[in-house]
Protein backbone atom coordinates (compact mmCIF):
# COMPACT_ATOMS: atom_id res chain seq x y z
CA UNK A 1 0.00 0.00 0.00
CA UNK A 2 1.04 3.63 -1.24
CA UNK A 3 0.03 7.06 -2.06
CA UNK A 4 2.34 8.85 -3.95
CA UNK A 5 1.07 12.71 -3.98
CA UNK A 6 1.45 15.27 -6.82
CA UNK A 7 0.37 19.05 -6.63
CA UNK A 8 0.12 20.97 -9.77
CA UNK A 9 -1.72 24.54 -9.28
CA UNK A 10 -5.39 23.63 -7.86
CA UNK A 11 -4.94 20.37 -8.15
CA UNK A 12 -3.47 17.89 -5.70
CA UNK A 13 -3.56 13.81 -6.99
CA UNK A 14 -3.19 11.10 -4.89
CA UNK A 15 -1.48 8.01 -6.66
CA UNK A 16 -2.92 5.33 -4.94
CA UNK A 17 -1.42 1.81 -5.11
CA UNK A 18 -1.98 -1.70 -3.29
CA UNK A 19 -4.98 -3.28 -2.00
CA UNK A 20 -7.40 -1.11 -0.78
CA UNK A 21 -9.19 -2.59 2.32
CA UNK A 22 -10.05 -1.87 5.75
CA UNK A 23 -6.78 -2.35 6.71
CA UNK A 24 -5.06 -0.40 4.13
CA UNK A 25 -7.69 2.14 4.47
CA UNK A 26 -6.69 4.28 7.66
CA UNK A 27 -2.83 5.11 6.02
CA UNK A 28 -4.38 6.02 2.66
CA UNK A 29 -7.21 8.42 4.50
CA UNK A 30 -4.05 10.03 5.99
CA UNK A 31 -1.56 10.32 3.78
CA UNK A 32 -4.29 12.19 1.63
CA UNK A 33 -5.51 14.51 4.32
CA UNK A 34 -2.32 15.67 4.95
CA UNK A 35 -1.74 16.33 1.18
CA UNK A 36 -5.12 18.44 1.52
CA UNK A 37 -4.70 19.96 4.68
CA UNK A 38 -0.87 21.45 3.52
CA UNK A 39 -1.82 22.41 -0.20
CA UNK A 40 -5.85 23.26 0.08
CA UNK A 41 -6.74 22.06 -3.58
CA UNK A 42 -9.80 23.16 -5.33
CA UNK A 43 -9.63 19.87 -6.53
CA UNK A 44 -8.34 16.67 -5.44
CA UNK A 45 -7.77 13.48 -8.28
CA UNK A 46 -7.63 10.04 -6.77
CA UNK A 47 -6.03 8.25 -9.33
CA UNK A 48 -6.65 3.93 -9.04
CA UNK A 49 -4.15 2.98 -11.37
CA UNK A 50 -2.53 0.81 -9.18
CA UNK A 51 -4.85 -0.22 -6.74
CA UNK A 52 -5.05 -3.78 -7.30
CA UNK A 53 -8.48 -4.87 -5.50
CA UNK A 54 -11.01 -2.69 -3.30
CA UNK A 55 -13.75 -3.66 -1.28
CA UNK A 56 -16.08 -1.12 -0.05
CA UNK A 57 -13.49 0.57 2.64
CA UNK A 58 -12.60 2.19 -0.72
CA UNK A 59 -16.10 3.18 -0.87
CA UNK A 60 -16.14 4.95 2.28
CA UNK A 61 -12.66 6.71 1.72
CA UNK A 62 -14.08 8.19 -1.21
CA UNK A 63 -17.42 9.39 0.33
CA UNK A 64 -15.56 10.86 3.84
CA UNK A 65 -12.85 12.41 1.41
CA UNK A 66 -15.83 14.20 -0.68
CA UNK A 67 -17.34 15.30 3.04
CA UNK A 68 -14.53 17.09 3.79
CA UNK A 69 -13.80 18.55 0.44
CA UNK A 70 -17.15 19.76 -0.11
CA UNK A 71 -16.50 21.97 3.15
CA UNK A 72 -14.30 23.80 1.44
CA UNK A 73 -16.55 23.75 -2.29
CA UNK A 74 -13.59 21.80 -3.58
CA UNK A 75 -13.97 19.03 -6.25
CA UNK A 76 -13.48 15.36 -6.26
CA UNK A 77 -12.14 13.54 -8.82
CA UNK A 78 -11.60 9.75 -9.91
CA UNK A 79 -9.65 8.52 -12.37
CA UNK A 80 -7.87 5.10 -13.93
CA UNK A 81 -10.56 2.72 -12.34
CA UNK A 82 -10.28 -0.92 -13.22
CA UNK A 83 -13.48 -3.01 -14.41
CA UNK A 84 -13.68 -4.58 -10.20
CA UNK A 85 -13.31 -1.55 -8.84
CA UNK A 86 -15.60 0.65 -11.09
CA UNK A 87 -18.54 -2.26 -10.59
CA UNK A 88 -17.91 -1.38 -6.68
CA UNK A 89 -18.50 2.43 -7.40
CA UNK A 90 -21.13 1.96 -9.02
CA UNK A 91 -23.18 0.23 -7.04
CA UNK A 92 -22.49 2.88 -4.07
CA UNK A 93 -23.60 5.50 -6.53
CA UNK A 94 -20.40 7.41 -6.22
CA UNK A 95 -20.81 9.13 -9.41
CA UNK A 96 -23.36 11.05 -7.63
CA UNK A 97 -20.74 12.08 -5.80
CA UNK A 98 -17.29 12.50 -8.02
CA UNK A 99 -16.67 12.43 -11.40
CA UNK A 100 -14.79 9.26 -12.40
CA UNK A 101 -13.02 9.85 -15.19
CA UNK A 102 -11.19 7.86 -18.01
CA UNK A 103 -11.81 4.23 -17.20
CA UNK B 1 -25.58 -31.39 -2.66
CA UNK B 2 -22.34 -33.04 -3.92
CA UNK B 3 -19.38 -32.32 -2.43
CA UNK B 4 -16.04 -32.29 -4.64
CA UNK B 5 -13.69 -30.30 -2.56
CA UNK B 6 -13.45 -28.80 0.63
CA UNK B 7 -11.32 -26.60 2.81
CA UNK B 8 -11.67 -24.87 6.23
CA UNK B 9 -9.70 -22.32 8.51
CA UNK B 10 -10.09 -20.09 10.86
CA UNK B 11 -7.93 -17.07 11.34
CA UNK B 12 -7.65 -14.17 14.43
CA UNK B 13 -9.68 -11.36 13.56
CA UNK B 14 -7.35 -9.18 12.48
CA UNK B 15 -7.03 -6.74 9.95
CA UNK B 16 -3.95 -7.68 8.57
CA UNK B 17 -6.19 -11.23 7.81
CA UNK B 18 -8.05 -9.74 5.15
CA UNK B 19 -6.40 -10.04 2.34
CA UNK B 20 -5.24 -13.61 3.51
CA UNK B 21 -8.28 -14.53 3.50
CA UNK B 22 -8.87 -13.32 0.03
CA UNK B 23 -5.65 -14.82 -1.21
CA UNK B 24 -6.87 -18.61 0.27
CA UNK B 25 -10.29 -18.19 -1.70
CA UNK B 26 -9.03 -17.39 -4.95
CA UNK B 27 -6.41 -20.13 -4.53
CA UNK B 28 -9.14 -22.53 -3.68
CA UNK B 29 -12.04 -20.93 -6.28
CA UNK B 30 -9.47 -21.21 -9.06
CA UNK B 31 -9.95 -25.45 -9.20
CA UNK B 32 -12.99 -24.32 -10.78
CA UNK B 33 -11.10 -22.20 -14.03
CA UNK B 34 -13.40 -18.86 -12.82
CA UNK B 35 -13.18 -15.64 -15.34
CA UNK B 36 -10.93 -12.90 -13.56
CA UNK B 37 -14.29 -11.09 -13.12
CA UNK B 38 -15.60 -14.49 -11.01
CA UNK B 39 -12.82 -14.84 -9.12
CA UNK B 40 -12.64 -11.25 -8.40
CA UNK B 41 -16.85 -11.09 -7.34
CA UNK B 42 -16.24 -13.78 -4.55
CA UNK B 43 -12.77 -11.78 -3.28
CA UNK B 44 -14.60 -9.22 -2.31
CA UNK B 45 -17.46 -10.61 -1.21
CA UNK B 46 -15.04 -12.80 1.44
CA UNK B 47 -13.43 -9.11 2.07
CA UNK B 48 -16.54 -7.82 3.18
CA UNK B 49 -17.84 -10.75 5.27
CA UNK B 50 -14.23 -10.87 7.25
CA UNK B 51 -14.29 -7.16 7.86
CA UNK B 52 -17.82 -7.46 9.26
CA UNK B 53 -16.62 -10.31 12.02
CA UNK B 54 -13.32 -7.84 12.52
CA UNK B 55 -15.07 -4.32 12.67
CA UNK B 56 -18.63 -5.62 14.10
CA UNK B 57 -18.17 -9.00 15.39
CA UNK B 58 -15.55 -8.53 17.82
CA UNK B 59 -15.46 -4.93 18.49
CA UNK B 60 -14.29 -5.72 21.53
CA UNK B 61 -11.43 -7.94 21.36
CA UNK B 62 -9.58 -10.40 18.79
CA UNK B 63 -11.76 -13.60 18.20
CA UNK B 64 -11.89 -15.95 15.76
CA UNK B 65 -12.98 -16.04 12.15
CA UNK B 66 -13.81 -19.48 10.92
CA UNK B 67 -13.89 -19.82 7.20
CA UNK B 68 -14.89 -22.69 4.57
CA UNK B 69 -15.22 -23.48 0.98
CA UNK B 70 -16.66 -26.02 -0.46
CA UNK B 71 -16.57 -26.83 -4.49
CA UNK B 72 -19.97 -28.84 -5.27
CA UNK B 73 -21.59 -30.30 -8.40
CA UNK B 74 -22.32 -27.84 -11.15
CA UNK B 75 -19.38 -25.65 -10.47
CA UNK B 76 -21.05 -24.19 -7.78
CA UNK B 77 -18.93 -22.83 -5.06
CA UNK B 78 -20.12 -22.07 -1.34
CA UNK B 79 -18.62 -20.16 1.47
CA UNK B 80 -19.17 -20.15 4.98
CA UNK B 81 -17.97 -17.09 7.24
CA UNK B 82 -18.53 -17.49 10.97
CA UNK B 83 -17.67 -15.68 14.16
CA UNK B 84 -18.66 -15.97 17.70
CA UNK B 85 -19.01 -12.80 18.34
CA UNK B 86 -21.86 -10.24 19.27
CA UNK B 87 -24.09 -11.11 16.47
CA UNK B 88 -26.74 -8.98 14.82
CA UNK B 89 -29.43 -7.31 16.66
CA UNK B 90 -31.63 -7.04 13.10
CA UNK B 91 -30.41 -8.73 10.02
CA UNK B 92 -32.61 -7.14 7.70
CA UNK B 93 -31.88 -3.94 9.10
CA UNK B 94 -28.21 -4.72 8.55
CA UNK B 95 -28.63 -5.58 5.04
CA UNK B 96 -30.21 -2.94 4.49
CA UNK B 97 -28.23 -0.71 1.76
CA UNK B 98 -25.85 2.32 3.77
CA UNK B 99 -26.85 1.39 7.12
CA UNK B 100 -24.50 1.06 9.61
CA UNK B 101 -24.02 0.89 13.18
CA UNK B 102 -19.98 2.20 13.41
CA UNK B 103 -20.55 5.44 10.94
CA UNK B 104 -17.20 7.12 10.56
CA UNK B 105 -15.47 5.66 7.38
CA UNK B 106 -17.79 2.65 7.24
CA UNK B 107 -19.62 2.80 3.92
CA UNK B 108 -22.77 0.39 5.32
CA UNK B 109 -22.74 -1.88 2.02
CA UNK B 110 -20.74 -4.57 3.03
CA UNK B 111 -23.93 -6.91 2.61
CA UNK B 112 -24.93 -5.13 -0.47
CA UNK B 113 -21.81 -5.87 -2.15
CA UNK B 114 -21.69 -9.53 -0.82
CA UNK B 115 -25.76 -9.80 -2.42
CA UNK B 116 -24.72 -8.42 -5.91
CA UNK B 117 -21.47 -9.84 -6.04
CA UNK B 118 -22.46 -13.33 -5.51
CA UNK B 119 -24.99 -15.04 -5.88
CA UNK B 120 -27.09 -16.54 -2.58
CA UNK B 121 -25.77 -14.62 0.49
CA UNK B 122 -27.56 -16.13 3.71
CA UNK B 123 -27.27 -14.73 6.90
CA UNK B 124 -27.94 -16.72 9.98
CA UNK B 125 -27.64 -14.70 13.47
CA UNK B 126 -28.16 -14.80 16.74
CA UNK B 127 -27.16 -12.08 19.87
CA UNK B 128 -24.00 -12.85 21.73
CA UNK B 129 -23.57 -15.79 19.86
CA UNK B 130 -22.23 -15.14 16.91
CA UNK B 131 -22.76 -15.04 13.24
CA UNK B 132 -22.67 -17.06 10.58
CA UNK B 133 -22.84 -16.11 5.95
CA UNK B 134 -23.68 -18.52 3.72
CA UNK B 135 -22.49 -17.49 -0.42
CA UNK B 136 -22.86 -18.97 -2.90
CA UNK B 137 -21.99 -18.80 -6.81
CA UNK B 138 -21.96 -20.63 -9.78
CA UNK B 139 -18.62 -20.30 -12.13
CA UNK B 140 -19.23 -20.58 -15.32
CA UNK B 141 -17.94 -23.07 -17.46
CA UNK B 142 -15.33 -22.10 -20.21
CA UNK B 143 -15.42 -23.73 -23.17
CA UNK B 144 -12.61 -25.94 -22.84
CA UNK B 145 -9.83 -26.14 -25.14
CA UNK B 146 -10.60 -30.12 -26.07
CA UNK B 147 -14.61 -29.47 -26.62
Amino acid sequence: MSVEIKVSGETVTAYLSGELDHHSARAMREAIDNAVELNMPSRLVLNFRNISFMDSSGIGLVMGRYRNLKKTGSELCITETSEQIYRVMKLAGIERLAKLEGR
Amino acid sequence: MQINNKFSMNVMAKSANEGFARACISAFAAQLDPTLEEINDIKTAVSEAVTNCIVHAYKEKIGKIYISGELCENNIIRIKIRDAGCGIENVEKAMEPLYTTVGGERAGLGFAVMQSFMDTVRVRSALGKGTTIVMTKKISRRISLNA
